[in-house]
């Protein structure tokens, strides 16, 4: 079973025959992140402007970029927000202020407190390291539609032959438990009493409230395969896990 | 698994052959920290090491005892010691050295220190016994016999300083911690086979792991080379 937060990859995951009967459950938004006093004058950009402007104090040697670099969900988000802003993060990481960590998010952030640099975080770890006083700085872009942030659940697939000493039955107990009433509230709360809010909002009870149906069109657009959380193909002794 | 150990051995040759210029950066990083790491390491061990060697004085055992137990101290430890240092809110943190290749360095110099003192200076009070009596018999001056002592003592010193440097070009938790593993600036051969191996790029970690092997063996067969013709 796993967890996790890159639709492109996790349909290669299926695709590859290691997973099946994947079910978004949550989601959040990444952050953007840098020093207090901000030196590029970032606060309150729109998040590909934001971008664009630390490319050109970067240029500048004004501005430090830290990347995940690790081939992480969070690495592949950033890569795909330096496309959508024009630039090819690969040449990126070739430049100077350009730095390309090949860490984890708490590595990457303490990185980039210690030089005054910018990263991307997940809301969760920037949370968690502030709250440690691991480091101290500031969210300067937020919550917007481009820092959209979807978490799946994919069983390891039994049919697969590295696979058969997995747990197949464990694991969909799991993402029933996870896809239950009772699941989604756990994400609905989580974080509430350590950080003021929730870490993650979940997005089975979205769907089921019908509260906000651009919010759910905008997160089946980014992390659904065809229309479907997970197609046909890809489903095995699924239950009523798709109603 | 064992589809992916001849993957890897195949991906290695490829990576050897075909002159990766990002593969040859590394390895050249990862020369040069252990290197210069070895050479700043000697300004302040070869002194310690001929003090402990030739020298006697109270307490003497207690400070080679000390080198002796540092021999096998643990790169993380040292890492992290140095990170907390060199910081920013650190004391040492006007050095600019975190993140830096020179930052990786001075973290190995402080490493391999032991290496030198300890090698060294066995080696030197080994050939003092047998020396120093034999100058002294033909007649030569207390300065002239150490002199004597210290060439006596050359080869083993340079086998000293490549343990040394075999030592920091082969250890990861410095390079890790103090340097950041930031590509194209302080990513050294083991912080990237350990980030492939993360990534899951197993065939690409071991045919990097085979370049370290490679270049370990070939330094230390080529200086012994040079120690037989030298005989």
């Amino acid at each position: 079973m796993i967890m996790v937060h890159d639709p492109t990859q996790e349909l290669k995951f299926l695709q590859d025959g290691y997973g099946v009967n994947r079910k978004v459950i949550a989601y959040n938004y990444f952050v953007l992140v840098g020093p207090n006093d901000d030196p590029a004058g970032i606060e309150g950009l729109r998040p590909l402007d934001a971008f664009r402007k630390i490319k050109e104090y970067g240029d500048a040697g004004n501005a430090i970029w830290v990347s995940r670099g690790d081939g992480s969900g969070t690495h592949a988000k950033e890569t795909r927000l330096w496309t959508a802003a024009g630039y090819n993060s690969t040449e990126l990481s070739k430049l100077s202020w350009y730095w390309e960590r090949g860490a984890g998010m708490t590595d990457t952030l303490k990185m980039a407190d210690e030089k005054d640099g910018y990263t991307l975080a997940d809301l969760a770890s920037y949370l968690n390291n502030m709250k440690t006083g691991n480091i101290n700085m500031k969210i300067v872009v937020e919550a917007s539609e481009e820092f959209l942030n979807v978490y799946s659940v994919i069983a390891n697939n039994p049919q697969h032959s590295n696979l058969t000493a997995a747990n197949f039955d464990a694991s969909m107990k799991y993402i029933e438990y996870v896809t239950s009433e009772e699941g989604q509230q756990l994400f609905a709360e989580f974080g509430i009493a350590d950080f003021g809010k929730a870490m993650f909002n979940p997005y089975i009870k979205l769907l089921n409230s019908g509260s906000d149906p651009d919010l759910v069109q905008t997160i089946q657009e980014y992390a659904y395969f065809d229309g479907s959380e997970c197609p046909e193909a890809y489903r095995y002794q699924a239950g009523n896990l798709y109603g | 698994m064992f589809d992916t150990i001849t993957d890897a051995f195949q991906k290695a040759l490829q990576l050897i052959f075909s002159g990766d210029p990002e593969v040859f950066a590394t390895a050249l990083r990862s020369i040069y920290v252990a290197g210069a790491g070895t050479l700043l390491a000697c300004i302040w061990s070869i002194p310690i090491a001929v003090l402990l060697g030739l020298y006697s004085f109270r307490g003497k055992w207690l400070i080679k005892s000390l080198f002796n137990a540092m021999l096998g101290v643990p790169t993380v430890a040292l890492g992290l010691i140095l990170v907390m240092f060199l910081s920013r809110s650190g004391p040492a943190g006007f050095l600019h050295l975190l993140y830096t290749t020179n930052g990786i360095a001075l973290g190995q110099a402080l490493l391999v220190t032991p290496i030198i003192v300890s090698y060294t200076s066995s080696a030197l009070s080994a050939t003092d016994v047998q020396l120093r009596d034999l100058a002294k018999t033909l007649g030569a001056s207390h300065l002239q016999t150490n002199i004597a002592i210290l060439r006596e003592a050359m080869w083993a010193t340079v086998l000293s300083l490549i343990s040394a440097f075999n030592r920091g070009f082969g250890e990861l938790g410095i390079a890790l911690m103090v340097g950041g593993n930031i590509a194209y600036m302080t990513r050294v051969l083991t912080t990237s086979i350990s980030l492939e191996a993360t990534k899951g790029e197993y065939a690409f970690a071991v045919a990097l792991a085979i370049v370290l092997l490679v270049m370990v063996v070939a330094i230390t067969v080529f200086v012994n080379l040079v120690e037989r013709l030298r005989e």
